[in-house]
Parts: C-alpha cells; structure tokens; sequence
C-alpha cells in the first residue's frame, strides 16, 4: 500500500490493520443497535440511549478511521472543521429542540 | 406521456403574462439570431459555456444576475402599482392568485437568482486573484455550480408561461404549501428551481473554502489575505453549514407533496413549525451569506480611494468571524410570534441584538479609515457612503424588531418588509453595484462610465429612501405585508408616493444599462492597460486586465497585508516588466460535462414538476451517464507551454509600452 505515493498532500492515508479495524467495529456497534431493537429486551429510554450512543461512536469510527480524521492531516484544517461543524450542528439541533419543546408545552400539544 | 402537461396549461387569458411572453420570445429571437448572423455560437460554446476560467464563470453570474434584478424589479413595481390603485374597495389590476404569484417570485428572485449569482460572481472574480491563484480548487465543479444555479433560473422563468409560480411567499412556509391547499405545480416549480440551484450554491461553498484555504500564494498566511477574501471564506463556510438544512427541508417537503408523507402537513402528527423553524435555521445565515461578502467589498474600496490601509485590519477579520457564528443563533426571531415563550424570545432577541456589536466594529473601522484618509468620490465611494449611512438606519430597525414585545405588534407588517430592503438594497445591492464598479475593469480591460454610476447611485439611493420610509410609517397605521387590496383611503397618498420610489429605483437600473452601454461604446477611450486604474492595493490589481487565463506569469511572493500596495511603495517602485524566464503552467481543460448535466438536470425537474415520469427517467440516467463520462475521464488538464506564456506576456508588454 504504502509504495504507492499519490501527490495527496498532508491526508493520510490509513492502514490494513486500520481499515481492519473500522470495518469490525462498525459491524459490531450496527449489529449492537440492531440487537437491542430485535430482541426488545431493553425498557425504552434504555433503547434509545443505546442506539444514540453506539449511532455516535459509528460516526466516530468512520471518520477517524474510514476518513481519516486526525489532528494532524492537512494541517489540522480537517479537525478544526470538524470541531466547529460539531459546535454548530450542538446549536441548530440542541436550539431546534429547545424551541420546539418550549412550543410544545406553551401550546399543550398532546 | 405529458403527465399533468397540457396546452390548458398555458395561461393564454392572462393578457399580461402572454404580452410578457412575447416580449422574452421576441428579444430571445433577436439574441438567436444575432448570435447566428455572427456566428459566435462556436465561439460562445468554448469561451463561456464550456469554461472552467473562475473570471468567465464570474462574469456570466453577474450577468445572470443582472437580467434578472429586470425581472425582479419589474414584479416589484407591478406590485407597487396594485397596492398604490386597490384602496377603498378597489381591486386594483392584480387579481390575487397572480398578486400571490408575483410576490413569491419577487422574493426568490431577488434572493436566489440576483443577490446570491452577484455575490458568487464576484468570488468568482476577484478570490482567486486576490489569493495570487490560477483558478480554484475544482474548476469543473465550478463550472457545474454555474450551470446548475442556471437550470434553477430557467425552470423559475419557464414557470412564467408554463403553469404558474407558487403562491405561497418566498420560503413557502407549510402547510400552505403543502398539497392540501396548494395542489397545482406552483410549489413544485419553486421546490425544484431551489434544490437544483441550491447544490450548485452548496458545492460553490465547498469549492471557494477549499481555494482560499489551500490554494494562496507563497507568504499569504490568513492574516495577510485582503478583507474581501477574507469574507467570501466566512460566507462559505456559512453556505457549507447553511445550505444542506435548506435542501434537507425542502426534501422532507418534497415528500409531502410527491410521496404523501406527513412532516410538515396538518394532520397524521405532522409539525408545519418545525418547517418554520429548519428553514429559518437556514434563512438567517442565508442573509448573511449575502452581506459579509457586501462588507468585504466595501472595505477594498474604501481603503483604495482613501489611500489608506483599512482602519483596524485585525478587528475587521474578527467582527466578521463573530457575525459567522453568531448568524447560528438567531433565527427564531424571524417567528417571535409562533409561541416559544418567554425565556425563548429573550434569549434569541439578546442573541441578535448582540449582532450589532460586530457590526457597529465594522462601521467604525470604515469612518476612521476615512478619517484623514484622501478620499477620492468615485462611484464606489458613493455606493458605500451610501451604504454606511442607510446599512446604520436598517441596522437600527432591526434592533427594534429584535425587541420580541415590539416584534409581537411589527410581525408580518410593512415594518418587516421597510427594514429587510434596507438593509438588503443599502447593504447587498449598493455593496454589490459598488463591487461591480470596482472590479469591472479587472475582467473587461476598461472602465465604466463615472457619470452615469453616479446617476445610478442617486436614483437608488433617493429612490429607496422615497419607496420604503413611507412603509414604515404605514406599518404604524396597521398595513400589513402581502396585501392584494385594502380598506383604508388615508393609506393610499403613502402608497403612491412608495410607488413613485420604485419608478426612481426604475431610472437607476436604466442608468445601470446605459452605463454598461455607454462604456462598452467607449472602450478604447476607457481602456486601462496597467490592469490598475485605481492603484489599488491588492493583487488582483498587479496583473493585467483582463488578465490571461492562467493569471500570473509567475505566482506572486507576498510578505505584508496590502502587499502589492507595498511593493509599489518600495524605492523605484514596482515595474511592469517582461520576466526573463518562463515555464509551463499547468492549467485545467474547458469541459462539456458541467452544461450537458445541468440540461439533463433541467428535463428530470421539470418531468419532475410535471409528473412526466420518463422524462424524469431520462434526466436521471442523463446526469449520471455524464457524470461517469468525467469520472473517467483522465484528459482534464493541459500544459501551457512556456513558449506560449512568453508570446502572451510578450504581446502584453508591447501594447504596454505602445500606450507609454
């Protein structure tokens, strides 16, 4: 792998084992939520943190693994976009959800 | 075969629309034909249509844009003459559903199809020389964007003769426009027009961020770019943020209406305020999408014609930072009313209010670059004292509209519509007339006509002044926003006197074209050889107008901010003069595929609109048989030889000294 050097400059490019890596973890967290919903052995709120929770830690394996997401490639541009993604999507979903939940009881939806 | 097409759906009894058809199919004719009797088809197919040149790319947007501030502008008067006749029982010319019509397609024309192509065309332009670049970072995804913004244009305008436009507003708030109570293809054509425009703009966003971050010459560290680049990176990483929410929503909606889902409909737990709400989290830093790259424009200019670097270069690039992230937190004030409660409103009211600290830095470094500064009254300095004065006035009823307990009285009013012209025509549209200005000789070789901008300026400027401060008195008096017609005769004289702002606003768009004319006319009188009338500051200004399509001979080395300011200022100052080596430059192919997907784009949303369901076949497969065919194609770039360099600095340099 390594011998073929493309003119990429600054990304990095991950290994066999990473990959290797990736590709189980991905498998396990899937067949995790999967798990919990088929067999319906979970109370709800535990259900739905469980899937959350393993649904974020998929995001993380894919990008630092599948995408390469490290505080080093491209100079560190890659993390600080992301970190300032993470930090605007926190406000538009957590802002959406405050807005709307304060809607819902002002409104005595349901 | 047709779907829902037919010949009923051509409104042949709305005499207005057929004697504006006629007109667009006359003129269009006469282009044809034009173009034939020349034969510049070939020439317009690989000099323009199949560019990936960032400066031909910019150009054909502004000029987009301006064709269509016509067809905008003329809603906006059409408008303003029914409300100026149907008072007092008096219905005015306008029934309502063309009324409707017309001020939806007021507002997303003005927004997606003459503000945002301005913006993009001067990134276009002026980033990647600013920056000392040879192009973006994708070239073909650029020349796709342009295409796509333009299918967007086509299927807007196509909605004129074809069908009808949406009825709705310019956001098409749910659930009026869901099925239920707007079933005719009104919706659709809007649904289409935005999410095909809409990927064009995200992938401009994702392109010019990529550019201005990877692509700047030796020496340009990010404190060193010019402020208007500076902007254009804020504004796209803004559109990189912004833009999926507008196409996420505009899809959910989309499945409302084409596969009877129930996200935003009345009924089956379907939620029309979280449409307000995702498509506000979007609109709001769409305004300042608009804005921050008008705020760049004025900051070249004004340091150019005072002479002067920009008064506080460094709180400059942080008060535009700050507004980036702060336009992510304000977007409920735009639905105050819809009963978040109390703690809500206070929050999102402080949040925008906080807004114009940012803003107000912004001012002040433009009065104290003035200050002492030579100021030179060109037309671009018109423009921006202009802005200065009427931005501060919009700011100040913003302000007032963030103040959630007046907003309650304000919401839907004239008020609304009074403050987001003035601060859209005082900031975008003055900010992007002056751009215009500014830059025109860097892609056309020559200047424009002093005189006839600055007729242009006072005819928009008295003409906002005289066409909207009579809203804000009559949102005071209780006039609402959208009115087909009203009770109230004491409204009328207001109304008229609004009217007869819009007819002055009409005489500075007519002074726009004459002067576009005008100096066309006298180009050899204008022509600019130095490639810097202004002796401006940055270094667009250090290569030749038009500047060859590979832009420097030899990248730039910068050492300061307004460096090409500087090196004129070194002793013996800087020199025209002819390299002693050249080499190759390695450049981008003109590429087809960019048109031929964005036409097969055009037929799967307009079979789309339709329901003509092998057509939107066709269009799908289209796109994506093209878009493998530039997938696999390996024969993107080319080398301009050396030798050729030195011919066409050779060629420059000698009319150079010809003109000396």
């Amino acid at each position: 792998m390594s011998d073929i050097h493309t003119s990429h400059d600054g990304a990095s490019h991950g290994s066999y084992k990473s990959y290797i890596i990736g590709l189980v973890l991905s498998i396990v967290l899937t067949l995790i939520s999967f798990g919990v919903v088929m067999t319906g052995s979970f109370g709800i709120p535990a259900m739905m943190i469980t899937v959350v929770v393993t649904a974020i830690i998929q995001v993380l394996v894919q990008l630092i693994l599948f995408m390469h997401l490290n505080t080093k490639s491209e100079g560190g541009w890659n993390v600080i976009s992301f970190i300032f993604t993470i930090g605007i999507l926190t406000l538009i979903v957590g802002g959406s959800l405050w807005i709307m939940h304060n809607i819902h009881i002002n409104m005595m939806l349901g | 075969m047709f779907g829902k097409l037919s010949l009923d759906s051509i409104p042949f009894h709305e005499p207005i629309i057929m004697v504006t058809a006629a007109a667009i199919g006359i003129i269009g004719a006469l282009v044809v034909g034009l173009i034939t009797y020349y034969g510049k088809w070939g020439y317009l197919w690989t000099d323009w249509v199949t560019s990936i040149d960032h400066k031909k790319i910019g150009v054909m947007y502004f000029l987009v844009a301006l064709v269509m501030l016509v067809r905008g502008f003329a809603d906006a008067i059409m408008m303003r003459t029914q409300q100026a006749l149907a008072a007092g029982g008096a219905e005015g010319y306008l029934p309502p559903h063309h009324f409707d019509q017309i001020f939806t397609a007021h507002g997303v024309i003005m927004i997606f199809f003459v503000a945002m192509p301005m913006v993009i065309g001067l990134m276009n332009l002026v980033v990647p020389l600013q920056i000392g670049a040879r192009d973006v970072a994708f070239p073909f995804m650029n020349n796709l964007s342009f295409w796509l913004f333009a299918v967007g244009m086509i299927l807007v305008n196509m909605s004129l003769v074809i069908g009808e436009f949406a009825k709705t507003g310019w956001l098409a708030y749910a659930p009026l426009s869901e099925l239920q109570y707007s079933p005719d293809v009104g919706v659709d054509y809007w649904i289409w027009a935005l999410q095909l425009s809409g990927i064009g703009t995200t992938l401009t966003g994702i392109n010019f961020f990529v550019t201005i971050l990877k692509m700047r010459t030796k020496g340009m560290s990010l404190f060193r770019m010019p402020i208007f680049t500076w902007t254009a990176l804020c504004t796209n990483v803004l559109i990189i943020l912004s833009f999926p929410i507008l196409t996420v929503t505009i899809a959910l909606l989309t499945l409302d209406r084409y596969l009877g889902m129930h996200f935003f409909t009345n009924d089956m737990g379907g939620s029309q305020m979280m449409y307000v709400n995702l498509i506000w989290a979007w609109g709001h830093p769409e305004v300042y999408i608009l804005i921050l790259p008008a705020f760049g424009v004025f900051s070249e200019v004004i340091a150019t014609f005072t002479k002067k670097r920009l008064f506080g270069y460094k709180t400059m690039v942080w008060a535009t930072a700050a507004i980036t992230v702060l336009s992510f937190i304000v977007w409920l004030h735009h639905f105050f009313t819809m009963g978040a409660g109390a703690n809500v409103n206070a929050f999102f009211g402080i949040m925008t209010m906080i807004i114009a600290i940012p803003t107000g830095v912004k001012i002040f470094n433009w009065l104290f670059t003035m200050y002492r500064g030579r100021i030179q009254f060109t037309t671009p300095v018109l423009w921006t004292i202009g802005f200065i004065i009427t931005f501060t006035l919009g700011g100040m009823t913003g302000v007032m509209l963030a103040v959630p307990g007046a907003n309650f009285v304000l919401h839907n009013s004239l008020f609304v519509i009074a403050h987001f012209h003035n601060v859209i025509i005082g900031g975008v549209v003055f900010g992007m007339m002056a751009g215009f200005t500014y830059w025109f000789p860097k892609a056309f070789g020559f200047t424009l006509s002093e005189k006839w901008g600055k007729r242009s300026f006072w005819c928009w400027l008295i003409g906002f002044y005289v066409a909207f401060m009579p809203l804000y008195a009559l949102s005071f008096f209780g006039a609402m926003r959208r009115m087909q017609s009203y009770e109230q005769t004491e409204w009328q004289p207001l109304m008229i006197v609004a009217w007869f702002g819009a007819v002055i606003i009409a005489c500075g768009i007519a002074c726009i074209v004459i002067q576009l004319v005008v100096s066309i006319r006298d180009r050899e009188k204008n022509r600019d050889l130095t490639g810097d009338p202004w002796d401006g500051r940055t270094l667009e200004w250090s290569t030749s107008s038009p500047p060859p399509n590979y832009n420097f001979a030899y990248l730039p080395d910068v050492a300061s901010i307004d460096s090409y300011w500087e090196m004129k200022q070194q002793p013996g100052g800087f020199k025209r003069e002819l390299a002693t080596k050249f080499e190759d430059i390695h450049m981008p192919k003109n590429t087809a595929e960019g048109p031929i997907m964005s036409l097969f784009a055009l037929f799967f949303g307009f079979a789309l609109i339709w329901h003509i369901w092998w057509l939107v076949g066709v269009g799908a497969i289209g796109m994506f048989v093209t878009f493998m065919f530039r997938i696999f194609n390996n024969d993107t770039d080319y080398h301009v030889s050396a030798a050729e360099v030195e011919r066409t600095e050779r060629e420059y340099h000698k009319r150079l000294e010809m003109q000396a």
